[in-house]
């Protein structure tokens, strides 16, 4: 559905993008994970036509990017990060405005626009004028805009970011129901979003690719070892001395003091009823002991250091 | 065409519900009012003295003209008014897309940008006619007290619709080139005031360079439309100069596509 090969986008010589390559199979969810200026916008600007690559061919529902580009933006729906709202328009006033520009026919126009603000639940804010919605609504009246047409291929920039909880997870229930009936590319920076969402991941840093997989394979196999985090009592010299005696363990840091470290043991090897076992035998205190989760912030550095070792 | 009327309606339907339309026609029609109804006082005073000078040449004098004495004057001071008030009817068409990132929908959205452009001109075109239409209630009071010629009037309204075509388009082009409303008025103003001013130079030029500079004075070829002539000439350049800016915009438009 979509196909690109090495991709390239450069601002002067700043490289936004350089030589990305992957593809979307039709129903997949894909995708993109980065930090804020990885390359992500960029990447979907040049999916949509908005900016021409540099260099490189893409492909979108089988038109080419560059010789077929109003067949390729007939068969998108876009989300850009800000939602591409007017603010004097009434959401359904909009939506049919966008429908129109999109190319629905006169005869559909109304169960198009019906239909868009069923998916995302705005069909009783249909007759407020966008101005006046929070930015959740604001942020679904986007995204119906992007259904309006039932494109083949959907492209969400951040749809989730400035949301609070309850409406990210709203947003979220309606992006998965969109899998299987259209191909959907979406940017995040949140790493348990990625894998919440999307059936594959393409992890983008500094505009190339540096990882590409499903969530929980991407996961394990950048896992390092087992990190915990404890709370322990006592001297510390004492704690690092016992604890480092573990079988296992790589590493004890102390972190800011106060009687919190930072163990990282072998993968695979769960130290914490040995290291629970040690503390209490030697009458320290445990007060907290937690395994701590892979965070993105953990895969960038392992991702992008392996780049330079590499 | 479908594509073109929705942008055009769009376009129209966002001048209405937000107070600009009403503010600017508000204001054009106070200023243009006010000019006009102390042009009608003037030609009150000059009419007194006329008939007192009649009394003493015993009738031998030619009639005054209404015509001239208050069309063509109440015409020259509103096409300055318009100079301003255009900047402010075109700065926000594409500025304001840029800033609020809707430019995105239109041009990811499978349209051209003629038909985006074209749709955003007439419906800023449309406001305008309509506006000057307005003012067609003072030549109506002029029929009820006295007798205009009506066949300068109209030509003239064909010269202005004209002339708001220009001005339009140089506004369009200034708010293409910026995402900051301002700055769209600011260029376009400036560019307006420019073109209208330019034959100023021209007593300080060379034969040949003052004749261009007099050519591209963008209200000079307005005169022959208030003396009731339509010249093929200020037509041409009318709407050769409209249509000069819409390419330039179209340009300045699609540089992002080839921009690589």
């Amino acid at each position: 559905m979509i196909e690109v090969s090495e991709l390239s986008k450069y601002y002067g010589d700043i490289a936004a993008v350089e030589n990305i390559t992957f593809r979307a199979e039709k129903g997949e969810v894909l995708g993109f994970l980065g930090p804020n200026g990885a390359g992500k916008t960029t990447t979907m600007r040049m999916l949509t036509c908005y900016l021409p690559p540099s260099g490189g061919r893409g492909s979108v529902a089988g038109y080419d990017l560059l010789e077929e580009s109003m067949e390729v933006r007939r068969n998108i729906g876009y989300l850009p990060e800000q939602p591409p709202v007017y603010n004097d328009m009434t959401v359904e006033s909009y939506l049919r405005f966008v429908a129109k520009i999109k190319g629905v026919a006169s005869a559909q126009l109304k169960s198009s626009v019906d239909e868009a603000m069923e998916k995302t639940a705005i069909t009783d804010r249909r007759n407020w004028v966008i101005g006046q919605l929070s930015k959740g609504f604001k942020q679904r009246v986007g995204l119906s805009q992007a259904l309006v047409h039932n494109p083949a291929v959907l492209i969400l920039d951040e749809p989730t970011v400035g949301l609070d909880p309850k409406q990210i997870i709203e947003v979220r229930e309606v992006i998965k129901g969109l899998g299987g009936d259209h191909t959907v590319i979406l940017s995040t920076h949140i790493l348990s979003e990625a894998s919440m969402t999307c059936e594959k991941v393409v992890i983008i840093n500094e505009g190339r690719i540096v990882g590409e997989g499903t969530p929980e394979s991407l996961m394990a196999q950048l896992k390092e070892g087992e990190v915990l985090r404890a709370h322990i009592d006592g001297p510390q010299d004492q704690v690092q001395a016992l604890i480092g005696a573990i079988a296992g363990v790589l590493e004890v840091v102390p972190e800011g003091g106060g009687g919190v470290y930072v163990v990282t043991s072998q993968p695979g090897q769960d130290v914490r009823d040995e290291l629970a076992r040690q503390v209490v035998n030697n009458g320290l205190g445990l007060r907290e002991l937690r395994s701590l989760e892979m965070t993105l912030e953990d895969i960038f550095l392992h991702l992008t250091t392996e780049e330079v070792n590499g | 065409m479908r594509n073109f009327l929705a942008i055009y309606t769009k376009e129209l339907k966002s001048y209405f519900v937000s107070p600009v339309a009403y503010v600017i026609a508000g204001v054009f029609l106070f200023l243009s009012g006010y000019l006009f109804r102390n042009i009608l006082m003037q030609f009150n005073m000059v009419c007194l003295q006329f008939a007192q000078r009649a009394q003493f040449m015993q009738g031998q004098m030619p009639p005054l003209n209404l015509n001239e004495w208050v069309i063509t004057q109440f015409f020259g001071v509103m096409d300055f008014i318009w100079l301003l008030v255009v900047p402010m009817l075109t700065m926000r068409l594409f500025a304001e897309e840029k800033k609020s990132g809707t430019i995105e929908l239109l041009m990811t959205s499978p349209i051209s940008t003629t038909q985006i452009l074209l749709g955003k001109f007439f419906a800023c075109l449309t406001l305008y006619t309509t506006i000057v239409a307005l003012t067609l209630i003072y030549c109506v009071i002029l029929e009820i007290y006295g007798s205009p010629d009506w066949g300068p009037i109209f030509t003239a309204y064909i010269g202005y619709i004209l002339l708001g075509g220009t001005f339009i388009g140089v506004g369009i082009l200034a708010s293409a080139l910026t995402e900051n409303q301002i700055v769209a008025a600011m260029v376009s103003f400036g560019l307006l005031l420019l073109l209208w001013l330019i034959d100023f130079s021209a007593s300080f030029a060379g034969p040949t360079a003052a004749k261009i500079l007099q050519y591209i004075s963008i209200v000079g070829h307005l005169q022959d439309f208030q003396r009731g002539v339509i010249d093929s000439k200020d037509v041409v350049f009318y709407l050769t100069f409209t249509f000069f800016c819409l390419f330039l915009t179209t340009r300045v438009l699609e540089s992002r596509r080839w921009r690589r």
